[in-house]
């Protein structure tokens, strides 16, 4: 019987830890969606550009852990506004299926250029010490790892919560998601707006890469593997629901965990099944509004 | 039937069959790729029904080809294996996994609508993974062996037998296309396509509609894979991938989704630079063909046909 709780204890612990990683991977995402109701399939890439800098920043150039993941998160975030100002703002008004082949296009390119600079196997990532043992937590002893990612990912919901939804810029952002024209009316620059979030939907892109190297590899085949698990999270929690997004991933996490473990063989089937019966029951998702 | 009976369509349609009648003996020796582009270009079709004419956009069309391959295969292993009623068995197995999923699909568009294919094609994928006894899981299925086609044409090996069956599949399944999308239960896709709203306030059953294109989309994908089964005489797991959802995309848009002719010119074209550049530089081929798309995105989007389109307007004798 203890022996049966400490295994479920144990399993919702990896699962939150990974649920934590894809709720970093995927907010960047609803936040892009919701926004500016582009559809960027190539979310990935930004993530996996921060991985890779990240492990590179550490490995060629001596950064320590932190403060590499820094670096890498300011660089992918600049990036992306270079991105959303050059390419991305000539799509918001065209046909979701040109928004689509752009994704694409991003994603074979730079999948590409990943395997010409760093090979096709996966890049290790070299915990620092700090982050490489085991830590009691009172209700069992975990890696200090995914403890790590557990703490990491509720700081982050806070932030944007406190963010999006306790701040002026958080308004500002509201009320461009909500009308567009509107705001503008009032004085909101909604182009900057644009900008800034695609900068910080990078941003995070970058930080869940980089944060989450050691549990999701950092390899070319990243922004297409991993594609489906940022879209079911974003698409169940409603596109532009931060908060939801949240709880969402930390549930698929946690389940994904739960039902591979107890079914290895049907698991993956049981899941997809599962979202797609509560995806046609909530086309929208559970966003309060409906949003694109 | 106001399109097909306008002349110079009727002249293209007939220009495009007698294409593939003439590809034999001007390029002799490319009968294999000729018959790849054959069966690439029926998928894309199939694939040009919901994105072009629906206006729907999906990235899990490979599980309609993917079934339709397994079920021809494992038919042709396991009951008969003539050809033509494999084909046939091929298309209902895709056209009904078409009925189910397009329920629990077309209630979204849009990302939803994606995300919901791309699921489709997982979990399609999954279940042919792990169906080993039937599907052959990741080895793939081999020991297809078909019989002569309806009894009188046995494949050989030089693949002029393989070629002709599939160019007539194709020229049928053209036919078939161009009767859905002239009719005017293909108007009304368009309709659908361009104002929703409208076509539902004009009374359109927008549901049934687009679920019964869904269907004839996915009986047609499910040819493509049978065909696809019964000449390589081999099926993969790769039939079902989202890579390959997502290449028969790219092989529409390359030839412009929506207008006709855009799967004959993006699929061959496609299948082409595939074999070319894969051949000689295998490593940067989808750096290649990442380039085109975003090219295609930002200095031609609607394809090929929409270029030539508008080439073809500016020619003197079409001046108004």
């Amino acid at each position: 019987m203890w022996e049966f709780v400490d295994l479920l204890i144990s399993l919702t612990f990896y699962g939150t830890a990974y649920g934590m990683i894809l709720y970093c991977l995927a907010v960047g995402l609803s936040v892009t969606l919701g926004l500016m109701r582009f559809v960027n399939l190539a979310h990935g890439v930004f993530a996996m550009t921060g991985g890779y800098l990240t492990v590179t920043a550490m490995s060629r150039l001596g950064f320590a852990f932190l403060p590499a993941v820094a670096v890498s998160v300011v660089a992918v975030g600049a990036l992306g506004m270079l991105v959303e100002r050059t390419l991305c703002r000539r799509l918001y008004s065209a046909p979701i299926l040109e928004q689509v082949l752009f994704s694409i296009g991003l994603i074979f390119v730079s999948s590409a250029v990943a395997r010409y600079f760093f090979g096709p196997l996966a890049q290790p990532i070299e915990l620092p010490a700090w982050l490489s043992g085991r830590i009691d937590i009172g209700v069992g002893v975990f890696p200090a790892y995914r403890v790590f990612l557990i703490g990491a990912g509720a700081v982050l919901a806070f932030a944007i919560w406190a963010g999006v939804e306790r701040s002026r810029f958080g308004a500002s952002v509201r009320a461009a998601v909500d009308n567009r024209r509107m705001a503008e009316s009032v004085g909101i620059n909604v182009n900057r707006v644009f900008t800034i979030c695609f900068g910080l939907g990078t941003g995070l892109a970058a930080l869940g890469g980089s944060l989450g190297a050691d549990l999701l590899p950092i390899y070319p085949g990243y922004p297409n593997d991993y594609l489906v698990y940022f879209l079911i999270i974003v698409a169940v929690a409603g596109l532009g629901n931060l908060r939801g997004a949240f709880f969402v991933a930390l549930t698929f996490g946690v389940s994904d965990t739960v039902v591979r473990y107890f079914l290895p063989d049907l698991g993956r089937i049981l899941i997809l099944l599962m979202i797609m019966a509560v995806l046609s029951y909530k086309p929208h998702g559970f966003a309060p509004k409906t949003h694109a | 039937m106001i399109a097909s009976g306008h002349s110079s369509t009727r002249l293209l349609d007939g220009a495009v069959l007698v294409g593939l009648a003439l590809f034999p003996l001007l390029m002799p020796g490319y009968l294999d790729l000729g018959t790849r582009m054959v069966i690439l270009t029926l998928f894309a079709l199939s694939l040009d029904i919901l994105v072009g004419y629906c206006g729907l956009v999906t990235l899990g069309h490979a599980a309609f080809f993917g079934v339709g391959a397994y079920a021809a295969g494992i038919f042709a292993i396991r009951v008969w294996a003539e050809p033509v009623v494999g084909l046939v068995v091929g298309g209902a197995a895709a056209a009904l996994l078409g009925l189910v999923s397009g329920a629990m699909l077309l209630r979204s568009r849009r990302l939803t609508l994606i995300v919901l294919s791309l699921a489709t094609v997982l979990i399609v994928q999954e279940i042919a993974n792990k169906m080993n006894w039937l599907t052959g899981g990741a080895d793939g299925l081999p020991g297809i062996s078909m019989r002569p086609v309806l009894g009188q044409f046995s494949f050989d090996l030089f693949g002029r037998v393989s070629y002709t069956y599939a160019a007539i599949v194709l020229a049928v399944g053209f036919l078939a296309f161009r009767a859905v999308v002239d009719s005017n239960f293909g108007k009304s896709l368009v309709g659908i396509r361009e104002n929703e709203t409208r076509m539902h306030a004009l009374g359109t059953p927008v549901g049934g509609r687009l679920r019964m294109a869904f269907v004839m989309s996915a009986a047609l994908a499910g040819v493509a894979g049978a065909l696809q089964a019964q000449v390589t005489q081999f099926v993969s797991l790769n039939v079902v991938s989202v890579e390959l959802s997502g290449e028969v995309l790219i092989m529409l848009i390359l030839g412009g989704a929506g207008r006709r002719y855009g799967a004959f010119l993006g699929a061959p074209l496609y299948v082409f630079m595939q074999d070319y550049l894969a051949r000689e530089d295998p490593a940067n081929w989808y750096l290649w063909i990442g380039l085109l798309l975003l090219a295609i995105v930002f200095l031609a989007p609607g394809g090929l046909t929409a270029w030539t389109g508008a080439l073809a307007r500016r020619l003197p004798w079409r001046r108004p």
